[in-house]
């Protein structure tokens, strides 16, 4: 059962495209105020299990319960999941906000507009007060000055700092970031992990998909590896790093070290 | 050159200019009302959904405005159905008529403008405002209809201008827009040189009015691709 510290409980997720067995029965239990790095090298599928949570995609079999809610999923008689209730579905999205690797910001907004676009038609704050609420999350990505540029005139890390403002305004449960530093260049990277590591240190619910080892290392209070669908470790990082169980999480760290 | 004929029949040019922008601004707004539902079904990946929508576009693309206009004009009224039924009183109208057919083809080629541009939005903005929580309707709301009527305007001004240049089929069919304007005081005086080249002076100053307008669209609406100005 789970109690109302559990901030998330996904039990034996599976996910196939086709005939290609992308997850193979992954479970997580996740505490307020975790912050969970999911590690793993392409193809391992961490990026599906991140958007199987907010439902991006719909997994194939398993359970996933957000703060205790069980989101309700069935199968049509050809074995394709569907999601039974659209409207769980948005709650439960709204209450888990995401970061994503090519930031996604509505190109055709300014920054401030991206920020409050959510708030004000999802959650329906009053436009008056998101603005306020804005303008706080933008001080503390250090995007303020840049609030009425366009996501065009900005670098990538900006742009990322923006949409972590976006997810911010949200006031989400959780954060789930996939590969938020990817698609940055290498003096870009810091300004969003000094974010990231400042939203760990006040206490936030995290899931990360990252190949920053440095930030698994420090930051996260639990680290998963994933290795062709399946959970390869999983534990604090002390013992992950120092004594992994696995012969391909070593191979994996002496990759990535290079 | 016979200025004197012209000049006596300005009254008449305008009657006709007035009604051209009538005809063409009524059916541009009706046209673009609905050509966003089309445009929505017809990008549609399903084929029950966009099946009825891309028939539409297809036809209406596919023929001319002429044509068009004869059938709803001429064609309809051959049936006695038609004659007896509650629509009668508007398809028995010139004017009607050609206000149905302009909307129904500007329709066809705005949804073809609008589709496109819907589909190319952004696969990762939409993603984005599912993942916020926005249900279907509003991410077509807030976050695609806006994108695309910004990609579809450059386009949807070439638009307006055909269904300007278009409009001058009215004339066909005894109304007396600028082009029925300029086939009356032909008639009149003989004087087809003088007559169609002041048809011709006042669309090409709609049309100049047109594009002045949409420019200054673009300057308000294309501010996000255009380098930041310091």
């Amino acid at each position: 059962m789970a109690n109302s510290e559990t901030a998330l409980l996904v039990e034996d997720l599976h996910k196939s495209f086709g005939s290609l067995q992308v997850l193979k029965g992954i479970s997580l239990t996740a505490h307020d105020h975790d912050v969970v790095s999911i590690l793993g090298s392409s193809g391992s599928g961490k990026s599906t299990f991140l958007r199987c949570i907010n439902l991006l995609e719909t997994p194939t079999s398993g359970k996933v319960s957000v703060q205790g809610e069980l989101i309700r999923m069935s199968q049509r008689s050809d074995g394709t999941p569907v999601l039974e209730d659209r409207k769980q579905v948005e709650r439960i999205r709204s209450k888990l906000a995401m970061v994503f690797q090519q930031f996604n910001l509505w190109s055709h907004m300014t920054v401030l507009e991206n920020v409050i676009e959510a708030p004000v038609h999802v959650l329906k704050v009053p436009k008056a007060e998101a603005i306020e609420r804005a303008e706080k999350v933008l001080q503390r990505v250090g995007m303020f000055e840049r609030k009425d540029y366009y996501p065009a005139h900005l670098s990538g890390g900006q742009q990322q700092r923006a949409a972590i403002a976006r997810a911010l305004a949200m006031e989400p449960e959780m954060m789930l970031f996939d590969e938020p530093t990817s698609a940055l260049d290498p003096e870009l990277v810091g300004e969003v992990l000094k974010v990231m590591r400042s939203l760990a240190d006040e206490g936030r619910t995290m899931l990360v998909v990252t190949h920053e080892m440095g930030f698994a290392r420090e930051v996260s209070s639990r680290v998963m590896f994933l290795h062709e669908g399946c959970v390869e470790e999983d534990g604090p990082p002390e013992q992950v790093f120092e004594q992994p169980k696995s012969e391909r999480f070593r191979q994996f760290q002496a990759g990535t070290l290079k | 050159m016979d200025v004197e004929a012209i000049v006596s029949n300005l009254p008449l040019y305008l009657e006709g200019l007035w009604i051209t922008v009538q005809l063409v601004v009524l059916a541009l707004a009706a046209g673009l009302v609905l050509s966003v539902p089309i445009a929505i079904a017809a990008a549609s990946h399903n084929p029950l959904v966009y099946a009825l929508p891309k028939t539409y576009i297809y036809f209406f693309r596919g023929t001319p405005l002429l044509v068009q206009m004869f059938i709803i004009y001429y064609g309809f009224a051959q049936f006695q159905a038609v004659q007896e039924s509650f629509l009668w009183p508007v398809l028995k109208e010139a004017y009607w008529c050609a206000l149905i057919a302009f909307t129904l083809n500007t329709a066809g080629y705005t949804s073809e403008i609008l589709r496109g541009a819907i589909r190319q939005t952004a696969f990762g903005e939409i993603e984005a405002a599912k993942a916020c929580g926005m249900s279907a309707a509003l991410v077509y709301r807030r976050i695609i209809l806006p994108s695309a009527f910004r990609r579809a305007l450059p386009a949807y001004g070439n638009e307006v201008i055909f269904m300007l240049h278009g409009s001058a089929v009215a004339g066909v069919i005894t109304i007396v827009d600028l082009f029925g304007a300029a086939r009356i005081v032909n008639s009149r005086h003989f004087v087809p040189f003088e007559s169609f080249i002041t048809a011709g002076v006042f669309y090409l100053c709609l049309t100049f009015m047109i594009i002045w307008a949409f420019k200054r669209l673009e300057k308000r609406w294309f501010a996000y691709l255009r380098p930041r100005e310091e």
